[in-house]
């Protein structure tokens, strides 16, 4: 356990001693900034034309704050992290391989399992105060209009999950390779056709649906933003993270039998 | 304390290790010599249990590398070749992580850091970032990173490559300093570092041990002649024909001329070591004496050596 805090700590620095915290985080906040905006900007457009235009103003769904901001506004953020996270991971352990330091670290009394662990919590510790960073959206819209609260703090343990499934996953592709960029991208990769599952759901035979669905990263983070917490999705995201740390483990070993 | 028996590793197809055997006993440091791919980094990192042998056995302190790594992990400081440090880290919180790491309470963590970063010089660098250190520095600060938690064992690969000559002399210094208290394996090219710092060498070479010895014993034997270097001023024709009539020598050299004077390396008889008349007959011909010395037995000799022997008796 002190081990594991002390890597969880010692990356947590690092996180801060080198510029990527700060790059990713204010990309991330202007980004997510720019589609906030825009989306309650179009909101409030549409709030004045209605105010002009009785028909529509019946239309129910398209004058609720929670279903036309709060929900499309999760969706953006979860696509800018699919495109941002690969970038915090990509390091951990590739950068750790291609110095030698990977040497030094393993022969310290530590377990591979302690230096997993304390790496990814620090990774998902940098993620939440981007998570946090971004309550700002949700309480200027509170100052505006009346939002549900339950579907935005649903929304957030959605996003928190998934945030740690693509940890997990980032993290995975590092143990694999020395170089960042192939760790970057392999997890981009990977990351996306998961996200893309869901697409090709109307071609395949009937019985590929179900498990595309299933696999499939979006359909997920749908019910959180509706205000669900169906157990499903979450051990849907825990099995994917916990999956993915087994096989990190399981590929740092691997380089010890190796010849 | 370190026990290595029968080790083997192969990497694919190639053999890295073909069997080895050493013991070293509890405070000795020993000290271990072999040319680039000999295998000595392989068998360190197996002692660090970076990675498992093949086949064979290892213990440190009694623990089995492979079995109780975390005991052995607990018990040794090792130093890599290449010194591989975390560059966007300060010295001390380093420092600070390893021996936090390593086993060092909280409370004692303060004094061990500042201890041991006197004793490797690098107290006026504290705040600065490892990644802008130069070589000599980074190399002390790996040093000092494996001597945090005073382990049992030190595990040292090149140490003092890259050092200046004044860091060398005191990084040795530090290295004897630990002998009695601590366990030393250091590999290195350099004979002179291994009869200043070592009671020990194990010579290494092709994934074998091809001897095992104190270092001065180790030139005695394979020196079989007393080489010595001469600067004579006079006809080198002349010099070499009256040299070489004097009883004992074996072998003339004659190396470069300049301005008239000659290099020669003159070897002699084991037991008819005659110098004194060597210098008599220089000065009795009318020759100018400019320098008189003995040779040494480098490393490369040794090593040629003893490589060539083997394979002598292999063919």
């Amino acid at each position: 356990m002190r081990n594991f805090y002390l890597i969880f700590k010692k990356e947590l620095k690092s996180y801060f001693y080198s510029p990527i915290a700060y790059a990713v985080m204010t990309i991330f906040l202007i980004i997510t900034g720019y589609f906030f905006y825009n989306i309650f900007a179009t909101f409030s457009t549409l709030s004045f034309q209605a105010q002009m235009n009785p028909t529509l103003a019946k239309q129910y769904n398209l004058l609720n704050i929670s279903e036309s901001v709060v929900r499309p506004l999760f969706g953006n953020v979860s696509v800018i992290m699919l495109l941002l996270m690969p970038l915090l991971t990509m390091r951990l352990f590739s950068e750790e391989k291609r110095s030698g330091t990977i040497e030094l670290l393993l022969t310290y009394p530590v377990r591979d399992i302690e230096v997993v662990l304390g790496k990814f919590a620090a990774c998902l510790a940098i993620f939440s105060i981007m998570l946090v960073f971004t309550l700002l959206y949700p309480f200027l819209i509170k100052i505006y209009g009346q939002p549900e609260l339950g579907p935005i703090i649903t929304g957030y343990i959605g996003l928190f999950f998934m945030g740690a499934a693509f940890i997990a996953f980032g993290i995975f592709a590092s143990t694999l390779t020395e170089n960042q960029v192939v760790a970057a991208v392999l997890s981009f990769g990977v990351l996306l056709f998961f996200w893309m599952a869901g697409y090709s759901i109307s071609f395949v035979s009937s019985s590929l649906v179900s498990v595309l669905s299933y696999i499939a990263l979006t359909q997920h983070l749908e019910s959180f933003a509706k205000g669900v917490i169906d157990s499903g999705d979450i051990i849907y995201y825990l099995n994917f993270t916990m999956l993915c740390i087994f096989l990190s483990l399981r590929a740092l070993e691997s380089k010890k039998w190796r010849g | 304390m370190i026990e290595v028996e029968n080790l083997t590793k192969t990497y694919g197809s190639y053999n890295a290790l073909k069997g080895i055997n050493f013991r070293v006993e509890k405070g000795e440091i020993l000290g271990f010599l072999g040319p680039n791919g000999a295998g000595k980094t392989t068998t360190m990192r197996i002692l660090t249990c970076f990675f498992p042998a093949t086949s064979g056995k290892a213990t440190v302190a009694g623990y089995d590398v492979f079995e109780n790594s975390l005991e052995v992990k607990k018990r040794i400081g090792y130093l890599p070749e290449n010194v591989p440090l975390y560059k966007d880290m300060e010295i001390t919180d380093y420092l600070t992580f390893v021996g936090r790491i390593k086993g060092v309470s909280a409370k004692d963590i303060k004094t061990k850091v500042s201890k041991v970063m006197g004793d490797c010089g690098i107290t006026h660098m504290a705040g600065k970032l490892i990644g802008e250190l130069s070589k000599g520095y980074r190399q002390r600060v790996g040093l000092a990173q494996a001597l945090i938690n005073d382990p049992e064992v030190l595990i040292l690969d090149e140490p003092t490559i890259g050092l200046d000559p004044k860091q060398i002399i005191e990084i040795r210094q530090l290295i004897k300093n630990l002998a009695g208290r601590h366990t030393v394996i250091l590999s290195t090219h350099i004979l002179p570092e291994v009869s200043m710092t070592c009671q020990r060498v194990v010579i290494i070479n092709e994934g074998r041990v091809i001897a095992v010895d104190t270092p001065h014993n180790l030139t005695n034997q394979i020196q079989k002649a007393a080489r010595i270097f001469f600067k004579i001023e006079g006809p080198a024709v002349n010099v070499v024909k009256e040299l070489n009539k004097v009883k004992g020598v074996k072998m003339i050299e004659k190396k470069e001329t300049s301005n008239g004077v000659t290099d020669y390396i003159v070897e002699l008889e084991k037991g008819n070591e005659n110098r004194k008349v060597l210098p008599e007959l220089i000065i009795k011909n009318g020759w100018g004496l400019h320098e008189m010395r003995s040779v040494e037995m480098s490393l490369e000799d040794i090593f040629i050596k003893l490589v060539t022997e083997e394979k002598g008796v292999k063919t």
